[in-house]
């Protein structure tokens, strides 16, 4: 195991990159601390997939530089850095038995066949396919199959980080869950450094400590789950975690005071931004009271969808979404008000800090 | 569900039938009738019961030539599904190479088949071919229209220089399709190139290569074409093969009765070794489908 150090690490798959946009990793400076669960999040093409590369060594990086425990790995060759790393699709040999799966990583290393043999034993049973050692790979479920390809890092017991990408997508849904809780299982027993690339907010939250949110090649939020959801950093964060996503106004500053249209909405403290920045206001619909007292809202649509309701109106010509608990009546005429604990502001997309 | 039971349903495959019938069961019935009976022209037929076919089987003519048939393919084979995997591998797999090398090796596929004999025929003339006379400047004794080695020789290379092509685009199409997730498993797994090979490219090449050896075997099994082009069977009856040996006989000699008793056989040994490809090849897709 070990603490993975990405410093400034840029990358770009053009030949010669002049400004930012050329780079599909702008510029992330990050440590992995040894034996955490992290979930890399971001939409497709955010960057994830090529960070996760750039740790496991199958991608060199432009600028920047890599290190396990410490040590400088930048220009070492994958096999060397010794990653496991378990793809979307799974990844099995075909023609092999379930036993000699496992057992290749070790062959081609010259492991001794009676230490194999141990090591690998010990992995079908972590995995749980001890019974179908003697198999054809080729023969078992996508889920079995994944669990193969992640055995194939589990049993190099020195693995320095186990790396996903994108791991579930092929699993039947009843499977995932199952999987996704045998994977911190693992992580808890035997306390692999992991890092969890998915665009799916319910397996990061779920499967991190750590989630480290990325868009359009950079980290815009590294933070426990409840943070990312309490406190958004950047209004992508708001929309991409949450269902439906956070609400953003465009408003103007007054000190305490933020202005959407004729509206004035009181914030908890004082908001100052630079000047000519977009400011706006972020509030997640769990955060929207609707009653008769408030901002005037127009009705859209009430979406029920069983535990809850979703009221999707506007004020002030501004899209809102609103969560309401299932017994509660919405008035004919209904007013909102935002929760003050729920409410962010935001500079040029980034969340600034209110002064008490 | 309950089924339905309507036999009308018969009526539906009747076209096919009619066109199957024209296309391929009546002149395969005349071949039948000729092959029963013995005829001196005029439109006289005298039966013969199976003569024709004791001939055939007792006959060494039939016998040599088959042999040179299955000696030819085993040879064909043996070199172009090695060198067609080999070629496919150091294929480029992206940029401006792909075009390039996918036309040239299209080339030769396109190329009729009597005019591929015909380029070799002419390429290979000791008096005015290019390999000929370079063959001959270099001391070399080459001569195919003597030499039976030297006629074995052309004619495995035109073969190999015609129709490897074929192997190579099929186990490309193989290779390509395989995702990158294997090759970079396969670094982190710390494989060999060998390893790659072995476990990787050619387990997924397995059913495109199936696919090449039947078409190959096939092909070659019935070649007729480009030997009759270059060498005419000979020297001697060296390059006759059964192909050529039919039509020797159906319409040099006139021999109509040995003759369709000769294509049946030959039509049977063809017929049980694709039934014999056909079954290995749909086991082999069950046991990956399991």
């Amino acid at each position: 195991m070990a603490r993975i150090d990405l410093d400034h690490i840029r990358h770009s798959y053009l030949a010669n990159p002049v400004n930012d946009d050329d780079f599909a990793l702008k510029e992330v400076h990050h440590s992995f601390d040894d034996g955490g669960a992290y979930a890399l999040l971001g939409p497709s093409g955010c960057g994830k997939t090529s960070l996760l590369n750039i740790i496991s060594g199958l991608v060199q990086p432009s600028r920047g530089r890599i290190l396990f425990d410490g040590a400088d790995v930048t220009q070492l060759s994958t096999e060397r850095r010794n990653i496991a790393q378990v793809f979307q699709f799974p990844v099995i040999y075909d023609t092999m038995t379930v036993y000699d799966n496992l057992a290749f990583p070790l062959r081609n290393r010259g492991v001794p066949e009676a230490d194999i043999s141990r090591r690998v034993n010990e992995t079908l049973e972590v995995i749980g396919l001890a019974d179908r050692a003697r198999k054809r790979a080729r023969g078992l479920t996508a889920d079995q199959k994944q669990k193969i390809s992640l055995g194939r890092g589990l049993v190099r017991s020195d693995v320095n980080a186990i790396l996903f990408d994108e791991p579930l997508t092929v699993i039947d849904p009843h499977m995932k869950w199952q999987l996704r809780s045998q994977l911190k299982e693992l992580h808890k027993r035997f306390g692999y450094t992991m890092v969890y690339v998915t665009h799916d907010q319910t397996e990061a939250l779920t499967f991190a400590d750590t989630v480290v949110v990325m868009y359009e090649g950079e980290i815009v939020q590294i933070g426990s789950p409840a943070e990312l959801f309490e406190r958004p950093s950047h209004t992508f964060v708001g929309y991409f975690i949450g269902s439906p996503g956070m609400n953003v106004l465009p408003v103007t500053l007054e000190g305490g005071t933020a202005r959407l249209g004729s509206l004035s909405i009181s914030l908890p403290g004082a908001a100052t931004a630079a000047a000519g920045a977009r400011t706006e206001l972020g509030v997640r619909p769990e955060y929207v009271r609707i009653g008769r007292d408030g901002v005037p809202m127009k009705l859209r649509a009430v979406e029920d969808i069983g535990r809850h309701k979703i009221v999707r109106g506007s004020i002030e010509g501004c899209e809102l979404a609103a969560i309401v608990p299932e017994g509660d009546e919405i008035p004919a005429d209904p007013h909102v008000r935002f929760d003050p604990r729920g409410i962010n502001i935001y500079a040029d997309s980034w969340r600034q800090t209110l002064r008490a | 569900m309950e089924r339905t039971v309507n036999n009308k349903a018969w009526f539906l495959v009747l076209p096919v039938l009619v066109l199957v019938a024209f296309s391929a069961i009546i002149p395969l019935m005349t071949v039948v009738n000729y092959s029963v009976q013995d005829t001196f022209g005029n439109n006289q037929f005298f039966w013969a019961g199976l003569d024709w076919f004791q001939d055939v089987l007792e006959s060494d003519r039939f016998w040599d030539a088959l042999g040179r048939n299955l000696i030819f393919s085993a040879i064909i084979l043996a070199i172009e599904i090695p060198l067609g995997i080999y070629i496919a591998l150091n294929m480029p797999r992206k940029g401006w190479g792909v075009p390039v090398c996918l036309v040239l090796m299209a080339l030769p596929l396109l190329i009729p088949w009597n005019v591929v004999g015909t380029i070799w025929q002419v390429f290979g003339r000791v008096d005015i071919g290019l390999l000929g006379r370079t063959l001959a400047s270099m001391g070399i004794d080459y001569n195919y229209v003597q030499d039976p080695v030297d006629a074995w020789l052309t004619i495995i290379v035109m073969d190999v220089w015609h129709w490897t092509s074929l192997v190579v685009l099929l186990c490309y199409a193989g290779l390509v399709s395989i995702p990158d997730a294997y090759y970079q498993a396969a670094r982190i797994d710390g494989a060999s190139r060998w390893s790659v090979f072995r476990f990787i490219q050619l387990p997924k090449m397995g059913r495109v290569l199936l696919i090449a050896v039947l078409l190959r075997f096939m092909d070659s099994f019935m070649i007729y074409t480009e030997p009759f082009v270059v060498t005419g069977g000979g020297p001697g009856n060296e390059t006759t093969f059964l192909s050529i040996d039919l039509v020797k006989m159906a319409i040099g000699q006139f021999d109509v009765g040995p003759a369709a008793a000769m294509s049946l056989v030959y039509f049977l040994i063809v017929l049980s070794l694709s039934w014999v490809f056909y079954t290995v090849m749909t086991n082999q897709g069950q046991e990956t489908g399991k």
